[in-house]
C-alpha cells in the first residue's frame, strides 16, 4: 500500500486468498465473472489446445517426411488435418485473442471490468464446452470407417462432401456444432469488446486517447459481428440438410455447391483479419516501449485499422479463384485484394518508423515482435502473389498456400502472442519470466519455424496440393518435407520451453513490480496482479500516454496532440 | 540487452568467421539442390509446357521480381534501423526524441504502393481475360472430364470415345495451335483437375460446368493430381496426361474406338474370365463396350489393358496388381469405393486373365 | 503501488463525462450480428428463386399475408407507446402497450402457423420438397423464431409489470428490448418483400 497525490489503495486480494481449500478456489475460478480471471481461463483453455493440435500437426509431418509413408492410415491423416485446423483456428486462435482483450482492454480504459461480466462468463464456457464437443467426436461419433470418427472434412468442410451421403454418421456434425457453440461464444465476446470500449472508458478518454490496442480490438470485435454470423447461418442450413433434407447445398436437386463456399468465404477471410488484427494490437504496444519512443503516426494506425477492417469484407472469394467464377468476378476479387495491402503496408511502414530514432533494448519480447515485423512482411508479399490470379491458379491449394498462412498464423500471430505473454506476464502475475529460458526460446522457434515454413513453399511450387495423407516418389518433393518435418520437431521443443518458462516463473521469476518495463498506458499504474477492482480511484487521463506525462511531466504528450 | 542468451566469453572471436563460412557453405548447397529439385521435378510449374503455363509463368516472374524489391527495401531499413539505433549502455535513463507523425511521409508511403498496386493489377487483369475470356476455336478437340471419388472420367464426345485415368491428346503447334478444351463437372463432391507444366487448376463442381484449355507443345507424359480435398483417397486421386503427335494420337483414337474384344477362342482363360465378369456384379459398376457391361459408376473397362496404370494412376497395370486390386481394393487403396467382389482364385485368375486382354 | 491520476491540469471539470448506455450498445451489437444472419438467408432465398427442379412454386402456392403483417407492425407502435409511456412514470399505458405488443405478436405467429399448415396439408410443400421449400422454410422459420423470442422477453416483462415491479428507472432497459422487437419487424418488412412481393 502506498500513496500519491494523496489517495490511498488498500489491496486486500492477497490476504482473501492466501491459505483457502482448493475447493473453494476452483468453485470461485468457475464462477467468476472478473474479466481477468475470464481471461486467463480463455488463455489456459486456449494453451492445451495449442499443444494438442501441435501433436497432430506432428503426427501429419511424421507421416509427410516421406512419400509413400504408412505411419497413419488416410483416413486418420484427413481427420488430423481438420482436427488440427478446426482446433487452431476455433479453440486456439480465438480464445487466446480473447483472453488477452478480455484481460487487457479494461485496465487500458481505466475501467473496472467489461460491459458485462455474466455475458463474458456465459460466453467462455460455451466456447469451452464448444472444444470439448469437438474432441468428443473422437469417442462419441460413429463414422463409416473404423478408425475412430473425428471429423475429416476439411476445416473449410466444403459442401457436397459434408452431406449426409458422403460423410454419414455424426463426424461431420460434431464440426458444426462445436464451431456453431464457439460462434456464439465469439460474438458474445465481441458485443462486450464493443459495448466496454464505446461505454465504459475512464474520465478523458475520449476514442482519440485510446491505446491502439483497444482500437485494434474494437474493430476485431466489430468484424466477429459481420463474419461470424454467415458462418452460423451456413452451419445452420448444413444440418437442416443433413437432419431435414432441405436443398441448400444438395447438388442433386438444383443445390450449390459454391454457394457453401462464398458463405464459407465471407466468414473464413474476415476471419482471419480477426486473427492478426490483436497481433498489430500487441504490436502497437510492446515495439514503442521497447524502442523508447511514441508510436509513430496514431492516427494514420487507426485509420489503417479500420481500413483494413473494411475492405477484409470484399476479398473472399480470392479463396475462389479456380472456382470459375468468370474473368469480371475474378478481376474484382483480385483488386480488392491487392488494395488491402496498402493499409497494411502503412502499418509496416510506421512500425518501421517507430523504431527509426529510438533506443531499441532487445528484451525477449522485443525479439519476438523483431521476428514478428519481417515475418509479417513475408507473408504479406506471398499473400500478393497469391492475390495475382492467375498465378493462383497454380500456387492455390498447394503448400504454396499452407506455408503462406501458416507463415501469418505462426510467423505473426504467434510471434507476437508469445512477445505478449513475456511483456505481460509480469503484470498478470507479478513476476517476470525468465530472460535467459526465452531467448533459448525465441532462437530455437525462429529456427524451427524457419526450417518448416520458408521450405514448404517448395513443394507448393513443385505442385504438391495441400489435404494429401501421402504423395508419390519422383515429384521432388520427399526431400522439402523431411527439412520441413525436422523444423516442426525443433518448434516442438521451443514450445515446450516456453510452458515450462511460463511454470517455473510463476514460482521462481523474479518479482516484477508494477511497471517492470517503463511503458506508459495505464494497466502498468496497477499493482502486480492488479486487485479484483483494477484501480481504486476512476483514472483520468489527458493523453494517449498517461504515465509518460506522470513521469515526464515537463514533456507531458498532451502538448502535443 | 544482449540478443542471445547469456553464455561464458570465449577467448577468440574465430568462432564467428566459421559460423560465416559454414553458412555460406550451406547456402551454396541448398541452391544446389534447390536448382536440381526443379529441373528434375515433373510438376514444377516453374517448367511450363504449354501456353497457359507459360503465360502464368511470365506474370509470376513479374509478381516475383516486384516482391523481392519490396522485401529487400522494407527489409534492409529495419535491419539498418535495428543496428543503428539499438540502445547502448550510455543511452539509460535518457529517452530519445518522441516524434509522434508526419503527414508528407504518410503520404508517401501510401501513394507509392497505390501505384505498385495499380501495376500489378493491369498486368494481372490482362493474363485473366487472355485466358479464361478468349472465344474457343470451332476446330478444337473436345474432352468432357467427369471427376469422381477417386477417378478421372474422359468423354470425347466427337469422337466416340469413353476413356478413364490417362488423358491422350494431341500436341499442339504453336504455328497451327490445335489445343484441347476440357469441359469439366463432377459425379459427386469438388474436384479439381491440376497439371502445373500444362496450366492452372480449375475446379470440378458438381450440378456446374467449368472450362479450360491446355496444348502441350512437346509429345510426353505429363504428371498432376486431384486439387480439391474430396474425400479419403484424395492423395491418389493422380492425373496422367499423354501429349503424343498427331500420328500416334490417330492410332490410339482407332483402337479406342474399337469395342470390347470379346473372341477368346485362342485364349480359354479369358474366356472363362469374361463369363465371370459378365456374371457377377462387376458390370452394375463398369462398362465394357459391346458387352451386356453397362455401368457408369467405376471406369471404362473397354480398352483397361492398353494403360499403364489403375486405381487413377496410383498403381502400375501389371497383372499381379490387377489382380490383387479385384481381390481386395481397400487393400492398395484404403477407402476406394471399389468394394471386394470376393472372387475365388480360381475366379480371381480367369478374371485377371479376361481384363489384360483388353487393349 | 501508485494508482493512475490526473497531473494537476483537468481540462475536464467543466464538461461532464457522459458516454452511451452500454446496454443500447449492445443491443446494437446483437442486431448487427443477426442482420448478418438473415442476410445469408436472404441471399441463399434470392439465389434460388426460379431454380427448384421440380414441386409447387411460389406464384402457385403463396399468398400475401396481409393480416399478420398488419399486426406485427403494430406491433411495434404499441411497444414504442410502452418505452414512452414508462418514461413518462404512466405504469398503467405501459403495462397495456406490453399486453397489445404480446397479444398482435402472437396473432402474427398464429397466422404463419396457419400458413404453414395450409402450404403442408393442402400444397404438398414441405423443407425437403425443393429449393423454394428449403430457402421459404428456413427464412421464414428464422424469423419467426426471433419472433418467439421476443415475445419470451416481453411477457417476462409484462408479468413483472403487472406485479408492479416494473418503474421509470426501467426506461432504458425497456427500451433496450424495443430495440430488438423493431429489429425483428424490421426483418419481418425485408422477408414480405423478399418472399411475397419479389419471389412470386
Amino acid at each position: 500500500m502506498s500513496t500519491t497525490y494523496g489517495v490511498e489503495a488498500i489491496d486486500e486480494t492477497l490476504a482473501i486468498h492466501a491459505g483457502r481449500p482448493p475447493l473453494s478456489v476452483v468453485y470461485e475460478w468457475i464462477t467468476t465473472v472478473d474479466h481477468k480471471k475470464i481471461g486467463l481461463m480463455y488463455i489456459g483453455y486456449a494453451l492445451i489446445f495449442l499443444l494438442v493440435a501441435g501433436v497432430e500437426a506432428l503426427l501429419m509431418r511424421i507421416q509427410l517426411a516421406v512419400p509413400n509413408n504408412h505411419f497413419v492410415s488416410p483416413q486418420v491423416f484427413n481427420q488430423l488435418f481438420t482436427m488440427h485446423g478446426t482446433t487452431m483456428v476455433f479453440f486456439v486462435g480465438m480464445p487466446i485473442l480473447f483472453g488477452f482483450g478480455n484481460y487487457l482492454v479494461p485496465l487500458m480504459i481505466g475501467a473496472r471490468d467489461m460491459a458485462f461480466p455474466r455475458l463474458n462468463a456465459f460466453s467462455f464456457w460455451i466456447s469451452a464446452f464448444g472444444g470439448f464437443l469437438l474432441y468428443f467426436s473422437y469417442v462419441g461419433a460413429s463414422g463409416l470407417y473404423a478408425a475412430g470418427s473425428a471429423p475429416d472434412v476439411g476445416w473449410f468442410a466444403y459442401a457436397p462432401l459434408t452431406a449426409k451421403i458422403f460423410s454419414p454418421g455424426h463426424s461431420t456434425d460434431y464440426w458444426t456444432l462445436a464451431i456453431f457453440l464457439s460462434g456464439i461464444g465469439s460474438i458474445g465476446t465481441a458485443l462486450n469488446f464493443v459495448a466496454t470500449i464505446v461505454s465504459m472508458r475512464c474520465k478523458g478518454m475520449k476514442m482519440s486517447r485510446m491505446p491502439l490496442l483497444v482500437w485494434l480490438y474494437l474493430v476485431t470485435a466489430s468484424l466477429v459481428f459481420v463474419a461470424v454470423s454467415p458462418l452460423t447461418a451456413a452451419q445452420i442450413m448444413l444440418t437442416l440438410d443433413r437432419y431435414l433434407g432441405s436443398h441448400f447445398f444438395d447438388t442433386q436437386a438444383g443445390g450449390s455447391a459454391v454457394l457453401w463456399m462464398h458463405f464459407f468465404w465471407i466468414f473464413g477471410h474476415p476471419e482471419v483479419y480477426i486473427l492478426v488484427l490483436p497481433a498489430f494490437a500487441f504490436a502497437n504496444e510492446i515495439i514503442p516501449v521497447f524502442s523508447r519512443k511514441a508510436i509513430f503516426g496514431y492516427p494514420a494506425m487507426v485509420a489503417a485499422s479500420v481500413g483494413i477492417g473494411f475492405i477484409s469484407l470484399s476479398v473472399w472469394a480470392h479463396h475462389m479463384f479456380t472456382v470459375g467464377l468468370g474473368a469480371t468476378a475474378n478481376t474484382f476479387f483480385v483488386f480488392a485484394t491487392m488494395v488491402i495491402s496498402v493499409p497494411t503496408g502503412i502499418k509496416i511502414f510506421n512500425w518501421l518508423a517507430t523504431i527509426w530514432g529510438g533506443k531499441i533494448i532487445f528484451a525477449t519480447p522485443m525479439m519476438f515482435s523483431v521476428a514478428f515485423l519481417f515475418q509479417f512482411l513475408i507473408a504479406g508479399l506471398t499473400g500478393i502473389m497469391l492475390s495475382v490470379a492467375p498465378f493462383d491458379w497454380q500456387l492455390g491449394n498447394s503448400y504454396f498456400v499452407v506455408a503462406h498462412f501458416h507463415y501469418v498464423l505462426v510467423g505473426a500471430i504467434l510471434f507476437m502472442l508469445f512477445a505478449a505473454f513475456y511483456y505481460w506476464y509480469p503484470k498478470i502475475t507479478g513476476r517476470m519470466m525468465s530472460e535467459t529460458l526465452g531467448k533459448w526460446h525465441f532462437w530455437l522457434f525462429l529456427i524451427g519455424f524457419h526450417l518448416t515454413f520458408d521450405f514448404m513453399h517448395v513443394p507448393g511450387l513443385l505442385g504438391m496440393p495441400r489435404r494429401i495423407y501421402t504423395y508419390e516418389a519422383g515429384r521432388e518433393w520427399g526431400g522439402w518435407n523431411m527439412i520441413v518435418s525436422i523444423g516442426a520437431a525443433v518448434q516442438a521443443i521451443g514450445l515446450l520451453l516456453f510452458v515450462y518458462n511460463l511454470v517455473h516463473s510463476y514460482f521462481k521469476g523474479k518479482v516484477a513490480g508494477h511497471d517492470p518495463w517503463d511503458a506508459w498506458t495505464l494497466e502498468w499504474s496497477t499493482p502486480s496482479p492488479p486487485p479484483a477492482y483494477n484501480f481504486a480511484v476512476e483514472p483520468t487521463v489527458n493523453s494517449r500516454r498517461p504515465l509518460w506525462d506522470l513521469k515526464h511531466p515537463d514533456d507531458p504528450d498532451s502538448d502535443y496532440e | 540487452m544482449s540478443l542471445f542468451p547469456r553464455r561464458q566469453k570465449t577467448g577468440c572471436n574465430r568462432g564467428w568467421l566459421d559460423f560465416g563460412r559454414a553458412l555460406r557453405a550451406a547456402l551454396c548447397s541448398l541452391l544446389f539442390v534447390a536448382a536440381t529439385a526443379f529441373a528434375q521435378s515433373p510438376t514444377n510449374m516453374f517448367d511450363p509446357a504449354g501456353t497457359p503455363a507459360h503465360s502464368i509463368f511470365d506474370l509470376s516472374k513479374l509478381v516475383l521480381a516486384v516482391t523481392l524489391a519490396i522485401f529487400l527495401i522494407v527489409a534492409g531499413l529495419l535491419l539498418y534501423a535495428l543496428i543503428r539505433f539499438r540502445s547502448r549502455p550510455e543511452d539509460a535513463g535518457s529517452e530519445p526524441a518522441q516524434i509522434y507523425g508526419s503527414n508528407q511521409i504518410e503520404l508517401s508511403w501510401t501513394v507509392i504502393p497505390i501505384l505498385i498496386v495499380v501495376m500489378l493489377f493491369l498486368t494481372t487483369a490482362r493474363v485473366i481475360l487472355g485466358t479464361q475470356a478468349i472465344p474457343k476455336p470451332e476446330d478444337a478437340m473436345n474432352v468432357t472430364v467427369i471427376g469422381h471419388q477417386f477417378w478421372w472420367e474422359y468423354r470425347y464426345p466427337k469422337l466416340g470415345i469413353v476413356t478413364a485415368n490417362e488423358l491422350h491428346i494431341p500436341v499442339s503447334d504453336l504455328a497451327h495451335p490445335t489445343p484441347t478444351y476440357l469441359t469439366m463437372s463432377s459425379a459427386d463432391v469438388v474436384h479439381s483437375f491440376w497439371v502445373p507444366r500444362l496450366a492452372g487448376k480449375t475446379d470440378l463442381i458438381p450440378n456446374r460446368v467449368n472450362t479450360m484449355w491446355i496444348d502441350p507443345q512437346k509429345p510426353g507424359l505429363y504428371l498432376g493430381q486431384c486439387a480439391q480435398y474430396c474425400g479419403v483417397q484424395h492423395a491418389k486421386m493422380l492425373i496422367r496426361v499423354y501429349a503424343q503427335t498427331p500420328a500416334d494420337f490417330a492410332a490410339w483414337v482407332s483402337q479406342q474406338k474399337k469395342p470390347a474384344r470379346q473372341d477368346f477362342s485362342s485364349d480359354p482363360a479369358a474366356a472363362e474370365g469374361q463369363t465371370v465378369f459378365m456374371h457377377n456384379a462387376c458390370i452394375s459398376c463398369h462398362t465394357v463396350a459391346g458387352t451386356a457391361a453397362t455401368g457408369r459408376f467405376g471406369p471404362d473397362l473397354t480398352h483397361v489393358a492398353s494403360r499403364d496404370t489403375i486405381a487413377s494412376g496410383a498403381i502400375d497395370n501389371t497383372p499381379q496388381n490387377l489382380r490383387k486390386w479385384i481381390d481386395d481394393p481397400d487393400s492398395m487403396k484404403p477407402g476406394c469405393l471399389m468394394p471386394s467382389m470376393h472372387l475365388n482364385n480360381r475366379d480371381l485368375d480367369a478374371v485377371t486373365a479376361y481384363l489384360t486382354q483388353l487393349r | 503501488m501508485k494508482t493512475a491520476n490526473a497531473i494537476p491540469i483537468d481540462e475536464l471539470g467543466e464538461t461532464p463525462w457522459t458516454l452511451p448506455y452500454r446496454g443500447t450498445v449492445g443491443m446494437a451489437c446483437l442486431i448487427v450480428a443477426e442482420a448478418a444472419i438473415f442476410t445469408i438467408f436472404v441471399v441463399a432465398y434470392v439465389f434460388y428463386i426460379g431454380k427448384s427442379l421440380s414441386g409447387p412454386t411460389p406464384a402457385q402456392v403463396l399468398e400475401l399475408p396481409i393480416f399478420g403483417t398488419v399486426c406485427l407492425l403494430s406491433s411495434s407502435i404499441t411497444v414504442h407507446f410502452a418505452v414512452s409511456s414508462l418514461r413518462k412514470g404512466n405504469l398503467r399505458l405501459c403495462t397495456a402497450n406490453l399486453a397489445g405488443t404480446v397479444l398482435l405478436g402472437s396473432i402474427f405467429l398464429a397466422s404463419t402457423a396457419r400458413e404453414w399448415y395450409h402450404l403442408i396439408h393442402d400444397e404438398g410443400l414441405t423443407i425437403q420438397t425443393n429449393l423454394f421449400g428449403t430457402t421459404y422454410y428456413s427464412l421464414v422459420g428464422l424469423h419467426a423464431t426471433h419472433v418467439v423470442v421476443g415475445l419470451i422477453m416481453l411477457s417476462l416483462v409484462l408479468g413483472f409489470a403487472l406485479a408492479g415491479r416494473v418503474n421509470r428507472e426501467h426506461a432504458e432497459k425497456l427500451e433496450v428490448l424495443s430495440l430488438y422487437w423493431h429489429f425483428v419487424d424490421a426483418v419481418w418488412v425485408v422477408v414480405f418483400m423478399v418472399v411475397y412481393v419479389l419471389g412470386r
